[in-house]
């Protein structure tokens, strides 16, 4: 898998900082407009998932490796976690929203929920992107095999 | 009524499951389903004439749908990208042991 | 009291530290394995005394009140499955230390491991019919999973059908809660029940229908059963005996009790219903395992008779009825899960599964023979053991309830148990020692450890058994007698 010709590559360059952006965008603004942790994720991961198909996997896996997005899927879960954890240490609630919660529609409003959101959304660009390279070795292991 | 269109669709993914040989066809079937079950779902929280439950600057006092079955089909969703993730890599599994993609070949199991 | 939530965070946040700590040194995530689990089964025994102070607990999530947000609820009931899910789940991985070595990637297991458990908790502790399909499908996901764990052809197999059925029956629950929120409006379980007592549409006896099916799937009563033997034997031994012990319990039998007692609310008809499935899986299930060349498929049967006398029990709807199933189901995770880690431990050594391979190992394999042995009398019920109890009540019960046809074959299925097991033992762990299984040693240090721990709870809670009896069981079985009062607990008023 060498990636594809000329032309995907260099619309993926142009497109992919975009998808990114608009990605962290849908994050970010999750408890104000439709969206939030899972869809941003997943436009995050189907970013990493266009450059593997575009530039074949040995120049992505320098961007980003497997082992990499694993640990970044668990830190996003981590976040996830204390955030509700922290609500039992504060106010004595398990997912207590601990943090004022500001003026409506405003970016920084709604307490924890926008920090709950990029957990969320490591979590699922890093998982997407793992399950996606690992179906990919799977294949990448058969063709070795067939050869021997 | 359009829940009986849901339940259609329902039986055509079970027909899938039950029918079908081909192990890959098999979990397509099962995603016939739940694509089925989230569609019920959506169908459910509509109102008529309602608009989507968003609040913002221009619009705030207006008929909403209900948005609480958008909430449980989005982590539905979620779910059965799980499930469909650990089949899809089973069945790689599978066909690199077995060779084969044909249930009636992969019969290793009496029972 | 605060602590409740505990129960699915700690679990939920170990298995990513150990996936994030996977390249460290494995003794790393033995002990942090061990800890997470050893604290929670203290836990759940502390709540006991709390529990009998304070009642009924409702824990509202976030601090936003029942109808409307998601509360956890701590009763009898979900007190007695977290004791056996933890105490359980503890001794297994124990076990898992030494089992698990020929393995790779053992943090990923104990990862796996401890988000089934997470979900397996959160499935007892939620009162919220859409957190119930979800924490449930993260126990099925993972247990997929670790079915799969070896990735040998067959294991890869099961795997498949488990998870093609698994799927299945989640679909059914899914459409099910759906269409129970479009009748009423809500998704906790109390507000729910409060609304639909007394109606009775066609569209509830569907959903009802969905549950059983679905619920039914995920517990293999017998016409949904096909899946379980293949599942149970080619999981890993301390998986199978996780699985087999605790899952199919929490996922199935607990979902079904306290969906039909607490929400809908028995009917005469629901009481057939239970009697016959728990009636034809006990026989079945008995009559299929007799047959069993494999060592853990047998067991695997077995399992769908044993779980056929719970679905019986709860069937005779009076009090000796619902405590002898409720003491089986407790019975049940003790001594399946003591049986299929000792056929672990005969395969560790031996290295087969089949039967007629075996012979005289309890001379090369005390602790294992012995132990094995006090299972197969417990779960035959025999008296001193707690296997005896749990039927005799249950034939009590039925006695009681009027079905004496229903309690001789109980009866006979018992006779039918003991006839299995004796020819387990008899093929196993009697008679002559055969050629070229002299040079086989005990099983490792820690997986002893664990399957004495469980011999001793069998034996100790058959002599016992008065006051495990009083402590545990009575508030359970209260909380199903009282039925659909539940709602009213629980919203207060």
């Amino acid at each position: 898998m060498k990636g594809m010709t000329i032309i995907v590559k260099t619309i993926t360059k142009f497109l992919s900082p975009l998808i990114i952006l608009f990605g962290v965008y849908i994050v970010l603004h999750g408890h104000l407009t439709p969206g939030g942790g899972f869809p941003g994720g997943v436009m995050i991961a189907s970013c990493f998932i266009l450059l593997t198909l575009a530039y074949g996997k040995e120049i992505a896996y320098k961007k980003l490796k497997r082992s990499t997005s694993s640990v970044i899927e668990s830190l996003g879960v981590l976040i996830f976690l204390i955030l509700a954890l922290l609500g039992i240490f504060v106010g004595g609630y398990f997912f207590l929203n601990f943090l004022p919660l500001g003026h409506p529609l405003k970016i920084i409003s709604a307490g924890i929920i926008p920090l709950c959101y990029i957990g969320v959304g490591l979590e699922v660009a890093g998982a997407i992107f793992a399950v996606f390279l690992a179906l990919v070795l799977f294949k990448a292991g058969e063709e070795k095999e067939k050869p021997q | 009524m359009i829940f009986f269109l849901c339940f259609v669709i329902f039986l055509i993914g079970l027909y899938c499951v039950i029918v079908k040989k081909n192990i890959l066809k098999i979990v397509i079937g099962i995603a016939i389903m739940e694509y089925a079950v989230n569609l019920f779902l959506i169908l459910l929280g509509y109102r008529w004439e309602g608009v989507p439950a968003i609040v913002t600057e221009t619009v705030t006092q207006a008929k909403f749908v209900d948005p609480l079955p958008q909430a449980l089909v989005l982590t539905a969703i979620v779910i059965s990208i799980a499930t469909l993730a650990l089949m899809v890599s089973l069945c790689i599994r599978i066909h690199q042991r077995y060779k084969t993609f044909d249930i009636t070949k992969i019969r290793r199991l009496k029972g | 009291m605060n602590l409740i939530p505990l129960f699915i965070a700690v679990p939920l946040g170990v298995a990513f530290i150990l996936a994030l700590l996977g390249k460290f040194k494995e003794v790393v995530s033995d002990l942090l394995a061990a800890l997470c689990t050893l604290s929670l089964a203290i836990l759940s025994f502390v709540l006991i005394g709390q529990l009998k102070t304070h009642g009924i607990f409702v824990y509202t999530v976030g601090k936003w009140t029942p109808p409307w947000g998601i509360n956890l609820v701590l009763d009898g009931l979900s007190l007695l499955m977290l004791i056996i899910i933890n105490t359980v789940a503890f001794l297994v991985i124990i076990y898992s230390v030494s089992y698990m070595k020929k393995f790779t990637a053992k943090s990923r297991y104990y990862a796996l491991f401890l988000l089934m458990l997470a979900g397996m908790n959160g499935v007892v502790l939620t009162g919220d019919f859409f957190n119930l399909f979800v924490f449930s499908e993260i126990a099925a996901i993972s247990s997929y999973a670790l079915v799969a764990f070896g990735v040998e052809a067959e294991e890869l197999e099961a795997s498949f059908k488990y998870m093609v059925m698994g799927s299945i029956a989640s679909i059914l629950i899914l459409f099910s809660v759906g269409l129970l929120y479009g009748l009423t409006g809500s998704l906790n379980m109390a507000d729910v029940g409060r609304m639909i007592q007394g109606r009775r549409n066609v569209l509830l006896s569907f959903s009802m229908t969905l549950f059983l099916a679905g619920f039914g799937l995920k517990a293999a009563v017998i016409p949904f059963h096909a899946w379980l033997p293949d599942a149970h034997p080619s999981a890993p031994a301390p998986i199978s005996a996780m699985l087999s012990g605790v899952l199919i319990k929490a996922l199935g039998v607990y979902a079904l009790m306290r969906i039909f007692f607490n929400v809908f609310g028995m009917g005469l008809q629901l009481y057939w219903t239970f009697m016959i499935l728990g009636c034809v899986s006990m026989i079945g299930g008995g009559l299929l395992a007799l047959r069993q060349e494999d060592l853990k498929r047998l067991l695997a049967y077995s399992s769908i008779s044993q779980i056929g006398y719970i679905i019986l029990g709860l069937g005779c709807g009076n009090y000796w009825g619902i405590m002898g199933a409720l003491f089986h189901l407790l019975n049940h995770a003790s001594f399946k899960s003591l049986l299929f880690l000792n056929s672990g431990a005969v395969e560790y050594s031996t290295g087969t599964r089949k039967l007629e391979k075996m012979g005289g190992l309890s001379k090369v394999m005390p602790v294992t023979g012995a132990t094995s042995t006090i299972a197969s009398l417990s779960i035959s019920g025999i008296p001193p053991f707690n296997g005896f109890w749990s039927k005799l009540f249950i034939i009590i019960g039925l006695i009681q309830a009027g079905h004496f046809v229903l309690a001789v074959i109980t009866i006979l299925a018992s006779v039918l148990t003991l006839a299995y097991y004796l020819r387990m033992q008899r093929y196993a762990f009697f008679g002559e020692l055969k050629e070229g299984l002299e040079k086989i040693k005990e099983a490792p240090f820690l997986m002893g450890f664990s399957v004495i721990v469980l011999a001793i709870i069998c034996l100790g809670v058959g002599i016992l058994f008065y006051p495990v009896m009083k402590i545990v069981l009575e508030p359970a079985v209260e909380v199903l007698q009282e039925g659909i009062r539940y709602s009213s607990l629980v919203l207060g008023g």
